[in-house]
């Protein structure tokens, strides 16, 4: 074998450090608590409540980003108008505004020292301490990394394919569900997932918006702080296997685009 | 057949002005011009894919300006054919028969007449990523057609395609227009695909039609400075006509017709000039002498600079008869043309 440069050794040195650096802590998180732990954690209904109140909030935010941000990536990858980059730009907001930041200014609109926070507590629906608030916070910090995924997808469909089935005799509807929609459904299912794993690991905003009921993120912390770190652990390793599956299905999901192209 | 009546199409850094064509039913129809002067704009128009901002289109009699793009019963096959890349050549083609309510049987004879005229039968069960350029346009045509539009639109169908297959998809595109009834509607950038293919056809520029007619009348009688550089009508001059002949900065050249009122310019094809060593008999056409001031190579032919007095004619002369003559750059010789070859306008 030729013999490798000295600047090949120290690229190899700076990965296995970052490797070791993320690879390490978290095989340490994942082996530290015995199975019997493991498995007194799981049958603890707080835990249970909190994971599956988790998942659930997490799936909606991505059923809402799906929802309404379809058409929306859709609008982006097609049309070019003024202001385009101003919608590009606040749709990338929530990336970089703080956390806690998200949970103070979702409360500030919703909350009841503003006309649309009243109108919504004269239609009985509550954004403090609720699962409802929960879902808002979390489509905030998710959407933009499903639109961002679903209008990449659209944008590698060409309009051309679009224009030759109009004029094949297929309506708008028809060309989007026989021809757009198969061709960028991997990126859409993508977006939802990045939305998911995203809205689930949040923290920040939604102990501002919601202590009570408790997501995963919050009641690990709430162990954390009363019990300390044995007992908090057992609960982050569910935790990490829920996002694991995200992290799996995504990968997979990536490497077939990949290939199909 | 399609009449075009008055179209504006005004883009971000475009604008197709007064269009006004019609073109015949079963006709082979060409629109030439060079890239960027409104062609795809026009046939995307027609198509009913670009909003026209003002002005009329007809389709067989029946005006379709407003209509959307799946209602005018216009095919189209793009440059890069566009094929969906997720179905297979028999799914691609059979893409639009499920949006016209064709019959089962119906749809397999037509399905088996153009696969066979075509000679795709064997490609059916392929994806379109498997295919070659020729194999990928002549599906496309495939699909575009076993609809039966009342017309096709071809952008520039031929561009994208390998030397070495240009002439068999010439040959697919002549076959299927033959067998069908469809008004073909053809865009190219290139005059040599124009004469082989069409009959009619019009040359547009920056937006403006130039010029509609037979396309030999286009090649041989340019009607615009546009038209007669697009068309390879390399030597071009402005002129003042009297006595049935042309002044062109002191140089007289005879012509066999009195020039038309308003006439300003001549124009006489490359190929039209022939060079001498010695002299022609003087009384026989246009005889001038010159000197070469420049020999370019273009493949199989070279095009020959030759400079006399203020004017230089471009000539354009075989491998051949360049060594017979032995040119090179400053070698004295005669150019000479037939008055019937200058074309004045």
């Amino acid at each position: 074998m030729r013999k490798k440069e000295p600047f090949f050794w120290f690229t190899l040195a700076c990965g296995l450090f970052i490797l070791a650096y993320i690879l390490l802590p978290l095989i340490e998180l994942m082996t530290s608590p015995s199975i019997p732990d493991l498995w007194q954690t799981i049958q603890d209904k707080d835990v249970v409540r909190s994971i599956r109140l988790s998942v659930y909030t997490a799936g909606s935010a991505a059923l809402i980003s799906f929802l309404f941000g379809t058409p929306l990536a859709y609008l982006l990858a097609r049309q070019d108008f003024r202001g385009k980059k101003f919608l590009e730009a606040v749709i990338d907001l929530p990336i970089v505004i703080p956390h806690p930041v998200v949970g103070i200014a979702i409360l500030s609109v919703a909350g009841r020292n503003h006309w649309i926070g009243q109108v919504l507590g004269e239609m009985g629906i509550r954004v403090m301490g609720s699962v409802t608030g929960i879902i808002a916070v979390l489509t905030f910090v998710g959407i933009p990394f499903y639109i961002h995924s679903a209008k990449n997808g659209f944008e590698a469909v060409s309009p051309r394919l679009e224009k030759v089935s109009r004029s094949l005799g297929a309506s708008m509807i028809s060309t989007f569900l026989r021809i757009t929609f198969p061709l960028a459904w991997r990126s859409m299912l993508i977006g939802i997932i990045m939305c998911s794993a995203r809205a689930i690991s949040e923290f920040g905003a939604v102990v501002v918006v919601a202590y009570h009921p408790m997501t995963a993120p919050v009641l690990l912390y709430e162990r954390f702080e009363g019990y300390g770190l044995k007992y908090s652990q057992p609960v982050a390793v569910w935790l990490v296997m829920v996002c694991l599956i995200l992290f799996f299905l995504l990968r997979i999901l990536a490497l077939r685009k990949v290939k199909e192209t | 057949m399609i009449r075009i009546e008055n179209l504006n199409i005004r883009l971000l850094q475009f604008h197709l002005r007064d269009i006004n064509l019609a073109v015949e039913e079963n006709e082979f129809f060409m629109l030439m011009g060079p890239t960027g002067a409104g062609k795809t704009v026009l046939l995307e128009a027609i198509a009913g894919l670009i909003h026209a901002d003002r002005g009329k289109i007809f389709i067989r009699g029946k005006e379709v300006t407003a209509l959307p793009s799946e209602k005018r019963e216009v095919g189209i096959v793009y440059q890069d054919q566009a094929l969906f890349p997720h179905l297979s050549v028999l799914e691609n083609i059979r893409y639009g028969l499920h949006f016209h309510r064709t019959g089962r049987e119906e749809g397999k004879q037509r399905l088996g007449r153009l696969t066979g005229l075509l000679g795709i039968d064997h490609l059916l069960s392929r994806l379109p990523v498997n295919l070659s350029g020729g194999e990928k346009q002549r599906v496309a045509l495939a699909r575009a057609l076993i609809v039966q539009p009342h017309v096709l639109l071809l952008d520039e169908p031929l561009s994208a395609i390998d030397p070495v297959f240009k002439e068999e998809i010439r040959n697919a595109l002549k076959a299927v227009h033959h067998n069908s009834m469809t008004t073909f509607l053809m865009v190219t950038h290139d005059f040599g695909e124009a004469l082989a293919l069409a009959d009619r056809g019009a040359v547009i520029y920056d937006g403006v039609i130039e010029q509609v007619g037979a396309i030999h009348d286009i090649f041989q009688r340019p009607a615009s400075i546009a038209v007669a550089e697009f068309v390879g009508m390399k030597n071009l001059f402005e002129a003042i006509f009297q006595d049935g002949s042309a002044l062109i900065r002191g140089c007289r050249v005879l012509l066999d017709r009195e020039p038309g009122i308003g006439h300003r310019h001549v124009a006489i094809r490359p190929e039209d000039v022939t060079l001498t060593r010695g002299s022609m008999s003087p009384n026989r056409g246009n005889t001038l002498p010159g000197v070469v001031s420049a020999v370019a190579g273009q493949g199989f032919t070279y095009e020959v600079h030759v400079r006399t007095g203020e004017l230089t004619f471009k000539a354009l002369v075989t491998k051949k008869s360049l060594f017979d003559l032995g040119l090179r750059e400053g070698l004295e010789v005669f150019i000479f043309f037939d008055p019937a070859s200058v074309h004045t306008f």
